[in-house]
C-alpha cells in the first residue's frame, strides 16, 4: 500500500509499504478514506519529537472503513465506517476506567521509553513517534486500529468524511481546551494560535457559554478565519500589537477568565523572548519554546484558568510561576481524552450546531502529502487545514 | 510504578564509611584531581594557604607535584576497584609528608599552617591507606573483571484484577513466558518443583530446575533455583490489595548474571539493563491480566528495530498461531 513515511527533518515520502495486519485479538484493518496533517505533524515533520525513525508511517487525524476484524471484536464488522481517535486507549486499564483515555497505561508498549522522559508513560499514539508506540500512522491507504470496540465510533449514513474526520482529534481537542475553562456565562476567553485546534477551541469556547471570544496570531487570513468562522469578537496580530496591553484593554484591566493556549512548543514571538527561546532550542538547552505559554500565564486574571492543548514535548524555560502561584492561577493540560468528547460532539455535529469542516482550506490526494506538509509549515496560499483522501 | 536495583556486597563484613570501598576510591580520586588542578593553577595561592614561601622553587615543586596529583587520580578512576592505584596514592602522600617536614624545619615557613597541611595531608593517608586495604580484602588486587556479587531487582505495577485472580495466574508458573521476554519456556514438574529454559546473551540459552520455598495463597509466592543451575537465581511476588481497588504485584528478582559481571556491563550497554527488563515484563503482565494478550505495535511486534509501519509477515515470529491461540484463551477467559 502507499503511505506517508517520515524520512528526517523536513521530508516525508509517500512509499510503497507492506498492507497492516492483524496483531492483537481486538484489532481492526481500516480502508483509510479521508486523513488529515494536524499541526502536530508538523512538530514531526520539523524534527522536534523524539524517538522518530526513518520509514515510520506517520498521521493520526484519519477514518474509514473497516476491511478486516480480529477475533475478539464485537461491535464493528466488515463495511462499517468509522472515525477513529488519536490516542490508543484499552478501555479496561484504571485510567480508562477514569475516562483519561490519551493516559491509557496499556497501549504504549514502549512505555520504557515514555517513562525514561516524563517519568510515566502516556497512552500510544498513531503515527507519532515510537516513545509514544511505534504504531504505524493513518495517512496511508490501509490502517491498523486496535481496541477496536473502545475508540472508533460509526459514522452516521449520509454524513459526508469532512464533517467527521476532525471527530479523530482537533475538533475534541479544541473542545477539551474550552472545557478545561470551566467556562461560566459572562466569561472572557483568549486563544493563542488560530490554527485549526485553535479555531475549534474558538467555536467550542461559545458552544459552552462563552461571552467573548479573542483570537491571538501573526496571520492576518487565520485571524480573518477566526472572526469569519469562529465569530470571535476581536483579534490581535501579536507582531503589530502587544497582546498584553491590549488584552488589558479589551477585557477593562482585568485580564481574560481563561487563556488557552494552542500553540506550543514551536512558538513564535515578536520580542526579544522568541530570540532567547530560538537560540537555546537551537543550543538544546530547551526542549521547547514556551513563549504563548509565558503570555497566557502573565495575561490570565487572577485566579482565573490557562489551559494548555498546544504541545510540548520536553523542558522549557524561564516558566513564570510566581505570576501562576501568586494570583491563583490553575493550569490544565493534556492531549485529549478523544474517547470521552466524540460522542457528544457527533451529535452537535448531527444538530448542526457546527459543521467541523469549516476549517478546511485545502484538499489533496494522499500522493501530495509531502507538497501538504510544505504548504501547511509555510502557511503557503493562506494553508490553514489540508485534508487528503486517497 | 517504583524501581530499585542493587548489587550486594558479597563479603558482607564490612561496615560504616567502607561498605563501598570503591565509591570511596572514587571520592578520592575526584579528590586527588581537584588538589592537582589547583596545585597548576594557583601553586602561588596554594603555597601561601600551606604557609611555605611562594618563591620559584616551591611553585615548580608544587606545579610538578600537580602533575602527580592529577596523575595518580584519573588511575584510580579509571580502577576504582583495584587496590593499587589507591597504594600508589599513598606513596604520594608519603613523598607530600616529607616535603612538608622539611618546609616544617624551614626557617622561612608558617610553622603554624604547614603544620595544618601537614595534619591534613596525615589524614588523607589514613584515608588512603585504609581504602587500599578494604579494596585488596573485598576484590582481590586489580580483578575487576570477577563477578562481586548478585543483581538485585524490585519493581512494582498495579493492576485491576483481583488479588486472587492475579494471584493463581501467577501460581502457574507456565504462564510466565508470556510476558517475560527472556524466559523460553516453563514446565512444571511437580507441586513444587519446576524446569525454566531462558535466552541469556549472545544467542545462548541457560536452563535450571527451581522450587517453590513459599507460597501464601492470595499473597506471596517465592521461589529459587535449585544446585546445578545454569544461573542461580531466586525470586518473590507479594499480591497487595491496592488501595482504591486492583491488586499491587511487588516482584523482587536476584541473580548472578551469565557470563558475570562483565557479561552484565555488556549487556546493559546493549539496553538489557535488569530493572528496565523486569518493568517491561511487568507492563507486558499487566496487559495480559486486564487484556489478555500483549499489546503490539508495528514497531514492537518484530524481533529488533523495526520502523513504526507494518512489518512483513515474516518479520512477526509465528504470527498466526500467536493469535489464534490468544484468541482461544481469550474466548475461554
Amino acid at each position: 500500500m502507499k503511505a506517508v513515511c517520515w524520512e528526517g527533518k523536513k521530508n516525508v515520502r509517500v512509499e510503497e509499504v507492506p498492507d497492516p495486519k492483524i496483531l492483537n485479538t481486538q484489532d481492526v484493518i481500516l480502508r483509510v478514506t479521508s486523513t488529515a496533517i494536524c499541526g502536530s505533524d508538523l512538530h514531526l515533520y520539523n524534527g522536534f519529537v523524539p524517538g522518530m525513525e526513518r520509514g515510520d508511517v506517520v498521521g493520526h487525524e484519519f477514518m474509514g472503513e473497516v476491511m478486516e476484524v480480529g477475533p475478539a471484536v464485537r461491535n464493528l464488522k466488515t463495511g462499517d465506517r468509522v472515525v477513529v481517535p488519536f490516542p490508543i486507549a484499552c478501555g479496561e486499564c484504571a485510567m480508562c476506567r477514569r475516562d483519561l483515555f490519551s493516559v491509557c497505561e496499556n497501549s504504549n508498549p514502549n512505555g520504557w521509553m515514555a517513562e525514561k522522559l516524563w517519568g510515566h508513560s502516556p497512552a500510544g499514539i498513531f503515527g507519532y513517534s515510537h516513545l509514544l508506540g511505534g504504531f504505524a500512522g493513518g495517512q496511508a491507504e490501509y490502517v491498523r486500529v486496535p481496541f477496536a470496540d473502545v475508540g472508533p465510533i460509526k459514522v452516521p449514513d449520509g454524513m459526508p468524511d469532512e464533517q467527521a474526520l476532525f471527530l479523530s482529534d482537533i475538533f475534541p481537542t479544541g473542545y477539551m481546551g474550552a472545557d478545561m475553562c470551566n467556562i461560566k456565562p459572562g466569561d472572557v476567553i483568549a486563544v493563542w494560535g488560530a490554527g485549526p485546534v485553535g479555531l475549534f477551541a474558538m467555536a467550542s469556547a461559545y458552544l459552552l457559554g462563552a461571552e467573548r471570544v479573542i483570537a491571538i496570531d501573526r496571520f492576518p487570513y487565520r485571524l480573518q478565519m477566526a472572526r469569519e468562522r469562529a465569530r470571535v469578537w476581536e483579534t490581535i496580530n501579536y507582531e503589530e500589537t502587544s497582546v498584553l496591553e491590549r488584552l488589558n484593554e479589551l477585557t477593562g484591566g482585568r485580564g481574560p477568565d481563561a487563556c488557552i493556549d494552542a500553540v506550543g512548543m514551536e512558538a513564535h514571538g515578536p520580542t526579544a523572548m522568541y530570540a532567547y527561546d530560538r537560540a537555546k532550542q537551537a543550543l538544546m538547552l530547551e526542549t521547547d519554546r514556551p513563549i504563548a505559554l509565558r503570555e497566557a500565564v502573565q495575561a490570565c486574571r487572577n485566579g482565573g484558568t490557562v489551559s494548555v492543548i498546544g504541545v510540548y514535548g520536553g523542558f522549557i524555560d524561564k516558566f513564570p510561576m510566581g505570576s501562576l502561584m501568586n494570583r491563583s492561577l490553575t493550569i490544565r493540560t493534556g492531549q485529549c481524552h478523544v474517547q470521552r468528547y466524540m460522542r457528544p460532539l457527533l451529535e452537535r455535529i448531527q444538530r448542526g450546531e457546527i459543521d467541523p469542516s469549516f476549517v478546511i482550506t485545502h484538499r489533496m490526494r494522499l500522493e501530495d502529502a509531502p507538497t501538504g506538509y510544505d504548504m501547511f509549515l509555510h502557511k503557503r496560499d493562506n494553508c490553514e487545514k489540508v485534508v487528503l483522501t486517497t | 510504578m517504583t524501581t530499585a536495583t542493587h548489587r550486594t556486597d558479597p563479603g558482607g563484613t564490612s561496615q560504616g564509611l567502607f561498605e563501598d570501598p570503591e565509591r570511596v576510591a572514587r571520592g578520592l580520586g575526584w579528590f586527588s584531581i581537584g588538589l592537582g588542578l589547583a596545585e597548576l593553577g594557583a601553586p602561588r595561592s596554594l603555597a601561601r594557604m600551606i604557609g611555605v614561601n611562594d618563591d620559584d622553587d616551591n611553585r615548580n615543586t608544587l606545579f610538578a607535584l600537580g602533575l602527580r596529583e592529577i596523575a595518580s587520580g584519573v588511575a584510580v578512576l579509571a580502577r576504582p576497584r583495584s587496590a593499587l592505584p589507591m597504594w600508589n596514592r599513598v606513596g604520594g602522600d608519603m613523598m607530600d609528608l616529607a616535603l612538608l617536614g622539611r618546609a616544617l624545619r624551614a626557617d622561612s615557613s608558617e610553622r603554624n599552617r604547614v603544620a595544618a597541611a601537614t595534619a591534613a595531608v596525615i589524614g588523607v593517608t589514613v584515608l588512603d591507606a585504609l581504602t587500599a586495604q578494604k579494596l585488596r580484602a573485598g576484590t582481590g588486587d586489580g580483578a575487576e573483571e570477577k563477578p562481586r556479587g548478585g543483581i538485585h531487582v524490585t519493581r512494582a505495577i498495579t493492576l485491576t484484577r483481583p488479588r486472587e485472580e492475579v494471584y493463581w495466574f501467577w501460581h502457574d508458573f507456565e504462564n510466565l513466558p508470556r510476558f517475560m521476554e527472556h524466559l523460553e519456556s516453563v514446565r512444571v514438574l511437580g507441586p513444587n518443583r519446576s524446569h525454566w529454559k531462558a535466552r541469556a546473551p549472545a544467542g545462548t540459552t541457560v536452563e535450571w530446575d527451581a522450587e517453590i520455598t513459599d507460597d501464601q495463597p492470595n499473597e506471596l509466592i517465592a521461589w529459587r533455583s535449585l544446585p546445578g543451575a545454569d544461573v542461580s537465581n531466586m525470586g518473590s511476588v507479594r499480591f497487595l490489595d491496592a488501595p482504591g481497588g486492583g491488586t499491587e504485584v511487588r516482584v523482587e528478582l536476584r541473580y548472578d548474571p551469565p557470563g558475570g559481571k562483565l557479561a552484565a556491563a555488556i549487556a546493559k550497554l546493549f539496553g538489557e539493563e535488569p530493572s528496565l527488563q523486569l518493568s517491561s515484563d511487568l507492563r507486558r503482565f499487566k496487559q495480559v491480566m486486564e487484556l489478555g494478550e500483549v499489546v503490539r505495535s508495528d514497531a514492537t511486534v518484530t524481533h529488533g528495530p523495526h520502523p513504526a509501519r507494518p512489518p512483513e509477515l515474516d518479520e512477526i515470529p509465528d504470527a498466526p498461531r500467536a493469535i489464534e491461540q490468544e484468541a482461544l484463551e481469550g474466548a475461554i477467559r
